[in-house]
C-alpha cells in the first residue's frame, strides 16, 4: 500500500508542512502515512478565521446538519473517502487504525460501528443532551423552552478544540454532535491516530458540511497547549498531571484516567460468583483501554477468592496478531511504554500484603520488535493503603505527546480487599 | 558536480584544514605558555603526563584532552578562566541557562565584538541597512546576547533600542504551567517594543526570537498594522529553536515582501552560526556555519564521543571554542541533532 501523505487542514485548505511525522505499522515497520505537522503559529493566525466557520454552520438549519450527520455516518462507515493524497476504504481504516494504535482490527471495527451508530442517531442524542429543545433556539440564540419558559443559549466559542488521544480510538464520538450545534471543529489529532479526525472530517464534507467549518492540526505536546491557549472551549484528553493543569480551567474539560471501581457491598460479596462476568468485561473488554474500564475491585472479604477467579479468567490471554479475529490484547506501539508500565506495577509487588495472583500464568511483559504487550495483571491487596490500589496503571508514560495522549491505555491490575 | 567545482572544493577543505591546525596549534601554545594561559588551564597541564604544547599539532589531537565538563563553568572564581595577557583589560562574564542552579559563565573581552563584526559581513545592506537603528527584542540580562546585538547594531552605524526580556522567568512560568502569567507577561515585552517601534526612531532592524516575533506581528496586525509597516526590513532571530517549517510560515506569513529573515545558531560558548540565505527554492532549509577557526562544531555519535556521524544521521553536538580569550576542548550539548553536508565534513557543519 503506497504511503499516504496527510496534511494539516486549514479550515479545510490542505497545508503540507516541511515536518513530517511518519505512521509506521507497529508489526512491519511499515510506513503507513507521512502527517504534515503544524507549527503553533499557523493555528495561531487560523484562529482568526474561526468566527468565519461558526457563520457558515449558523447558515444551515441544524436540522440540515443532522441529516448531514447522518449522510456521514454511512460515509464513515461505508464508502471509499479521500485520505490526503490517496483513498482511504473501510478495511483500509481498520487495518491502519490497528497498525499504529495497537487495537486489534475488530476493535477498531467495532468503533467504527459506534461512530456510526452516534451519527446514525444525532437527532435523538441531541434531543437527549438538550433535554428535549427546540434545536432552532441554539441557532436563534433564545426562544421558549418546552415548559413555556423563554430560554437563552448562546455558544461559548465558535469552534471547540480537540486535544485527541492516541490510544483510545473510542473516544471519538464525544465530538461527534459539535458541528450540528453548529460549532466549528478545531482538532488536534493523536500522533498514532490521525486516521479518525481526517475520515470524519472527509465524510462530513463529502456529506454537505461546508469545509471551512473544519480544521486538523496534527503536531506534538506545544501544539496540544496551543489549542487549549487559542480556544475558549476545549475537550482534551490526558493523564492525570493534564487534569491538575486544567481542574480549575472553566474553558477547559479534561478527560483523564478512569479511576473507575466496582464496590461489592458486605450484603452481596457472598454472592461474588453472580457478578464475575460482569467484573471481567468491566475489566478487560476493548482490550481495558477505554477509562471506563474497571481498574479495581474493592470488597469486604472473598477478595482473595475474587481475585483467583478472575485470575483463571483474564491470566491465559495471550498477544494475538492484530488481524484475528480472536485477538483481545492491544499492543502498546509506543517504544518502550508496556516495560516502563510493567516496571511500575512490578515495584509496587514489593510491598507487604500485596500479591500478584497472575504470576502463574506465565510473564505479563512481552515485548516483540516494535511493540510491547502487557498480559492482564491482577493483584490482591489486603490493605487499601497499598501503592497500587492507589494508583492507575494504565497511562502511557514514554507517550511523544505530552499535553494529550497519556489516558485510555489498558488497566491492568485489580486491586481486592 | 562537475570535476572543477569537485577540485575547487577539495582545495578549499584542505585550505580550512591546514588553516584550523595551525590556529589549534596557536591556540595551545597561547593558553598553555605560563606567560599567557589562564590559571585554569595551567594548574589543568600540571595533573597531566603529556605536554599539550608539545602534543597538540592538529585538531584531531585536541580529542587527548578528556571531555570538557560544563560542571567547571558553573561558579567562581570567574578570574581563573583569564589569560596572563588580559589582566588590565575590562572584563564580562556572560552566563547561560539557570533557570535551575549555578548557571555555567563564560568571561569575555572582545570576543563577542569580534563574532558579531565577523556575523555582520553576512548581513545583506538592502535589508539590513548601514546607520539604520535596531531593536533588540530577546532575553537581556546577564546574556551576551543584549550586548552582541547592541553592538552589531553599533558596528553598523546604528542606535540599538532594547526591552527588558528574563527568559529564566518564562521557563520558571512554563514550568509552573503559569501560562495567564506567561501570556500577560509576553504582552508586557510585546507591548514594550510596539512602544519603541512606534516612536518615530526610525528602526528598521531587529534581534528577535521565533515566539516573540510572531507574538509581535500578531499584535501589530491587531492594531491593522504590520511588521513591514512598523519599518522593519532585517529581522536576524535566534535563541531558540529554528525550523525550517516555522522560517518558511514567518516569511510566508507574518513578513510578506520586503522583510529579510536570517536565523541564527549561537550560544555563550561558541559565539554565532549564520545561515546562508534560506529560500523557499531550497524548502527553506536552513544550514549554519560555524565560525571557524575560531569554534568548531561537530556532530559525534552518542556512544562513542570521538566518532563524528555521517551525514543524514543523529549525534550530538560537540563544541570546540578556539579563541584567545577561551579555550574549551570538546564540550559535548545535550541536545541531539542531524549534520548536514553541503561543502565538506571539517569545513562546514549545519545543524537543522
Amino acid at each position: 500500500m503506497p504511503v499516504l501523505n496527510i496534511p494539516i487542514l486549514r479550515w479545510g485548505q490542505p497545508y503540507t508542512s516541511l515536518e513530517t511525522d511518519d505512521v509506521v505499522h507497529f508489526v512491519t515497520g511499515e510506513t503507513l502515512a507521512r502527517v504534515s505537522q503544524a507549527n503553533t503559529g499557523l493555528l495561531g493566525r487560523d484562529m482568526r478565521l474561526a468566527l468565519h466557520a461558526r457563520h457558515l454552520l449558523t447558515e444551515i438549519p441544524i436540522s440540515e446538519l443532522i441529516a448531514m450527520m447522518k449522510k456521514g455516518a454511512d460515509l464513515f462507515l461505508h464508502a471509499t473517502l479521500p485520505m490526503g493524497d490517496g483513498a482511504q476504504t473501510p478495511e483500509d481504516f481498520a487495518r491502519q487504525q490497528s497498525a499504529s494504535t495497537g487495537l486489534p482490527e475488530h476493535m477498531c471495527k467495532a468503533n467504527m460501528s459506534k461512530n456510526y451508530f452516534v451519527l446514525s442517531n444525532m437527532d435523538k442524542i441531541l434531543d437527549a443532551l438538550t433535554r428535549g429543545l427546540d434545536l432552532n433556539i441554539l441557532t436563534r440564540g433564545y426562544g421558549v423552552g418546552s415548559r413555556g419558559v423563554m430560554v437563552s443559549y448562546q455558544a461559548q466559542a465558535p469552534v471547540l478544540g480537540l486535544v485527541l488521544p492516541s490510544n483510545s480510538p473510542g473516544v471519538h464520538t464525544l465530538w461527534l454532535p459539535v458541528i450540528s450545534m453548529q460549532v466549528g471543529l478545531l482538532l488536534k489529532p493523536g500522533p498514532q491516530e490521525p486516521w479518525t479526525p481526517y475520515r470524519m472530517a472527509a465524510a462530513f464534507v463529502e456529506a454537505g458540511v461546508p469545509k471551512a467549518a473544519i480544521s486538523i492540526y496534527p503536531g506534538g505536546g506545544e501544539l496540544g497547549a496551543e489549542v487549549v491557549r487559542r480556544s475558549n472551549r476545549t475537550m482534551i484528553f490526558g493523564g492525570t498531571p493534564t487534569v491538575a493543569r486544567y481542574r480549575c480551567d472553566p474553558r477547559v474539560q479534561v478527560h483523564g484516567a478512569g479511576f473507575s471501581k466496582i464496590l461489592l457491598g458486605d450484603d452481596v460479596v457472598g454472592q461474588w460468583e453472580e457478578y464475575l462476568d460482569v467484573m471481567v468485561d468491566s475489566v478487560f473488554l476493548n482490550s481495558g483501554r477505554g477509562c471506563i474500564n474497571c481498574s479495581g475491585i474493592w470488597a469486604s472479604r472473598c477478595t482473595r477468592e475474587i481475585a483467583e477467579a478472575l485470575a483463571e479468567r483474564i491470566g491465559p490471554v495471550e498477544p494475538k496478531p492484530p488481524e484475528d479475529p480472536q485477538a483481545s490484547l492491544a499492543a502498546f506501539t509506543v517504544p518502550g511504554a508496556a516495560r516502563t508500565i510493567w516496571n511500575g506495577i512490578e515495584a509496587g509487588l514489593g510491598e507487604a500484603g500485596v500479591e500478584h495472583v497472575t504470576a502463574g500464568f506465565g510473564p505479563r511483559l512481552v515485548e516483540k520488535q516494535r511493540c510491547g504487550y502487557l498480559r492482564p495483571v491482577v493483584i490482591h491487596c489486603d490493605s487499601p493503603e497499598s501503592t497500587l490500589a492507589n494508583s492507575e496503571r494504565g497511562a502511557v508514560p514514554a507517550e511523544r505527546d505530552a499535553e494529550a495522549n497519556r489516558t485510555h491505555a489498558g488497566r491492568h491490575r485489580h486491586h481486592l480487599r | 558536480m562537475t570535476m572543477a567545482t569537485r577540485g575547487d572544493l577539495s582545495l578549499r577543505v584542505h585550505e580550512a584544514k591546514a588553516q584550523l591546525d595551525a590556529h589549534v596549534q596557536e591556540m595551545v601554545e597561547w593558553h598553555f605558555n605560563p606567560q599567557t594561559g589562564c590559571p585554569f588551564w595551567l594548574e589543568f597541564a600540571t595533573k597531566l603526563d603529556w605536554d599539550p604544547r608539545l602534543e597538540i599539532r592538529r585538531f584531531e589531537d585536541l580529542r587527548k584532552f578528556p571531555p570538557f565538563q560544563d560542571e567547571w563553568l558553573r561558579g567562581g572564581p570567574m578570574r581563573r578562566w583569564l589569560p596572563k595577557a588580559f589582566v588590565d583589560k575590562p572584563l564580562y562574564v556572560f552566563e547561560t541557562g539557570g533557570t535551575t542552579g549555578l548557571p555555567k559563565s563564560r568571561l569575555a573581552i572582545e570576543d563577542f565584538r569580534t563574532d558579531y563584526e565577523m556575523f555582520s559581513d553576512t548581513l545583506p545592506d538592502e535589508f539590513f541597512p548601514r546607520g539604520a537603528n535596531w531593536l533588540m527584542l530577546g532575553p537581556s540580562g546577564p546574556r551576551r546576547l543584549r550586548l552582541a546585538v547592541e553592538h552589531l547594531c553599533q558596528y553598523r552605524g546604528g542606535i540599538c533600542f532594547s526591552v527588558d526580556l528574563d527568559p529564566r522567568w518564562v521557563i520558571k512560568l512554563i514550568k509552573l504551567g503559569e501560562s495567564d502569567t506567561l501570556e500577560r507577561y509576553k504582552a508586557h515585552v510585546i507591548e514594550q517594543a510596539i512602544t519603541v517601534l512606534g516612536a518615530q526612531h526610525d528602526i528598521r532592524c531587529m534581534f528577535t526570537t521565533p515566539k516573540l516575533l510572531e507574538a509581535l506581528a500578531e499584535e501589530l496586525e491587531n492594531r491593522s498594522t504590520s511588521i513591514r509597516g512598523t519599518g522593519i526590513t532585517g529581522i536576524f532571530a535566534g535563541g531558540t529553536e529554528f525550523t525550517p517549517q516555522y522560517t518558511r510560515f514567518a516569511i510566508e506569513e507574518l513578513l510578506g515582501e520586503g522583510v529579510y529573515l536570517t536565523p541564527t545558531y549561537g550560544n555563550t560558548l561558541m559565539g554565532l552560526a549564520c545561515s546562508k540565505p534560506v529560500t523557499s527554492e531550497d524548502h527553506y532549509k536552513i544550514t549554519y556555519f560555524g565560525p571557524q577557526p575560531r569554534a568548531v562544531i561537530e556532530v559525534v555519535s552518542f556512544d562513542e564521543m570521538d566518532r563524528v556521524v555521517a551525514y543524514g544521521e543523529t549525534g550530538r553536538v560537540r563544541l570546540t571554542t578556539l579563541t584567545r580569550e577561551t579555550f574549551i576542548p570538546g564540550f559535548l550539548e545535550s541536545s541531539g541533532v542531524r549534520p548536514f553536508r553541503k561543502l565538506a565534513a571539517q569545513t562546514t557543519v549545519g545543524v537543522y
